[in-house]
């Protein structure tokens, strides 16, 4: 649960408060932007996702490095990624 | 032999290793904590005290949310999931966790309704799905974890949702590192500053561990190199006779943190007086609760709590491994009655536990275990 992981923003749910949809590592989920509302995000942003929520906005270089770092942890990512796919917030 | 993982920066990782080594004086013994499970997870998967010289250990410190919950609450939580109509959600890490009569997992298996959630969004969910159920989210984490649930708090409020309620078990970093600085048992140099805690609370509130312990701490990203890499900001700090707080990882925590999460949390949630911890025992101002305004959310509130504390197991030293005064191999239980399958610790069951990732990453079997145990003798 402790794990970051890196997202990219497809677009903002304009109808749902605070929720944009995110690809994550290929899997595309609702995730809740509220606490980065003074960030401005937009469709193409990176951001660190963390229990559902972006928890900061990272540059593309960054979330690369993450997600090559996170494959290569194995288990416990593989794990989040499988709670993510189950994960239905919107 | 002990092996190193191969990784794409290794050869990175031996240049920075040679600098570090420059930077120790000789004769000198150095100890540096790394506060994050998400770091001592990194250290054993990569090997990295192998990087380093003889005369800096590494030592691993509180940080891991699922390893500081005290039995006594794990009880409390599967009394509120015993009680009728209640569906009681949970990160997949706590399902494992044991308390004085059994995890989450066993409770299930005798009938309570816990289910394994990926965000404290999933729980709310689960609540608007079930409006004749009573659906608690049992909150757990730092600093990284607690503007998720007082984010979802609000929305509940929003919704006038009137079947949902958090079980409240954050914990704050600050009190414990000070608690382990204020420990006899344990003289350190330096911190390894955890990584994720900071992109919401910022730096500035580590500056007491420099201002009033006179010791170093660096913010570090989870990659290997930058491991290494605070660690060689450490050391130069020493080095040259500075004790500062600095930033590795300044390409995601922004030196201020993220205000709106701050916010969110100090809207929904306040200071409890106390709180226990496992192994660290009793720390005040260290852990968080729901604010009157919210009450009708929490659940400490809505079920009447056994509250009981329970003494961890004899056989346990998860106390010890999380102040980082015993090694998880110097255990008199690891490996043996103590493994992932069947912990007998919380350090056992989440992968950011430091037993779990010495076990996990094969350095450590039984036999390996004794042959290790005979060489720290011997
Ligand atoms: S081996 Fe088990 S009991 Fe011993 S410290 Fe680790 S988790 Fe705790």
């Amino acid at each position: 649960m402790c794990l970051g992981i890196p997202g990219e923003i497809i677009e903002l749910l304009t109808g749902q408060p605070d929720l944009a949809r995110v690809s994550v590592s290929g899997v595309k989920r609702a995730i809740n932007i509220g606490l980065l509302s003074e960030e401005d995000l937009q469709p193409g942003d990176w951001i660190l996702i963390h229990v559902g929520f972006a928890l900061s906005k990272i540059d593309e270089a960054e979330a690369k490095a993450a997600m090559e770092f996170l494959e290569g942890i194995g288990l416990a990512y593989e794990e989040e990624i499988a709670a993510l796919r189950e994960s239905r917030i919107d | 032999m002990r092996f190193v993982d191969e990784y794409r920066d290794a050869d990175k990782a031996q240049v920075l290793a040679a600098q570090i080594a420059g930077l120790c004086e000789p004769g000198r013994h150095y100890k540096f904590m790394e506060v994050c499970g998400g770091h001592t997870h990194t250290i054993y998967k990569h090997g990295l005290e192998d990087y380093l010289p003889e005369n800096i250990t590494l030592v691993h410190g509180p940080g891991c949310p699922v390893c500081v919950i005290p039995m006594g609450r794990v009880d409390d939580a599967i009394h509120i999931a015993s009680q009728p109509d209640v569906i009681m959600t949970s990160f997949g890490d706590m399902m494992r966790v044991p308390g004085g009569n059994g995890s989450f997992l066993d409770a299930n298996a005798a009938g309570a309704d816990i289910r394994m959630v990926y965000s404290p969004l999933d729980a709310l969910k689960i609540a608007r799905d079930n409006p004749s159920k009573r659906v608690v989210f049992m909150a757990i984490g730092f600093e990284t974890t607690a503007p998720s649930t007082a984010m979802t708090v609000l929305r509940a409020a929003a919704e006038g949702m009137e079947n949902f309620s958090i079980f409240c078990n954050h914990v704050t970093i600050i009190p414990a590192v000070k608690a382990i600085l204020d420990s006899p048992d344990l003289r350190l140099d330096g911190f390894i500053g955890p990584g994720h805690v900071s992109t919401v609370i910022g730096c500035r509130p580590y500056d007491f561990i420099a201002s009033q312990y006179g010791k170093p701490l660096v913010v570090a990203g989870f990659e290997p190199l930058d491991i290494l890499q605070s660690i060689y900001m450490i050391l130069l700090q020493l080095k040259e006779g500075r004790c500062e707080i600095e930033n590795q990882y300044a390409r995601v925590v922004p030196w201020d943190g993220n205000h709106k999460a701050l916010q969110v949390i100090s809207e929904t949630m306040e200071l409890r007086p106390y709180f226990e911890w496992r192994g660290l025992g009793v720390i005040s101002h260290s852990a968080l609760r729901v604010r009157e305004s919210y009450a009708t959310f929490d659940a400490e509130r809505l079920f009447a709590l056994p509250g009981v504390r329970v003494a961890d197991p004899k056989a346990c030293q998860c106390g010890e491994v999380l102040k980082g005064v015993l090694k998880p191999w110097e255990c008199k239980v690891f490996g043996t009655a103590c493994t992932p399958e069947t912990p007998i610790g919380t350090c056992m069951v989440s992968s950011e536990g430091a037993c779990a990732a010495y076990y996990n990453f094969g350095r450590f079997t039984r036999t390996r275990v004794e042959q290790a145990v005979k060489g720290a003798i011997s």
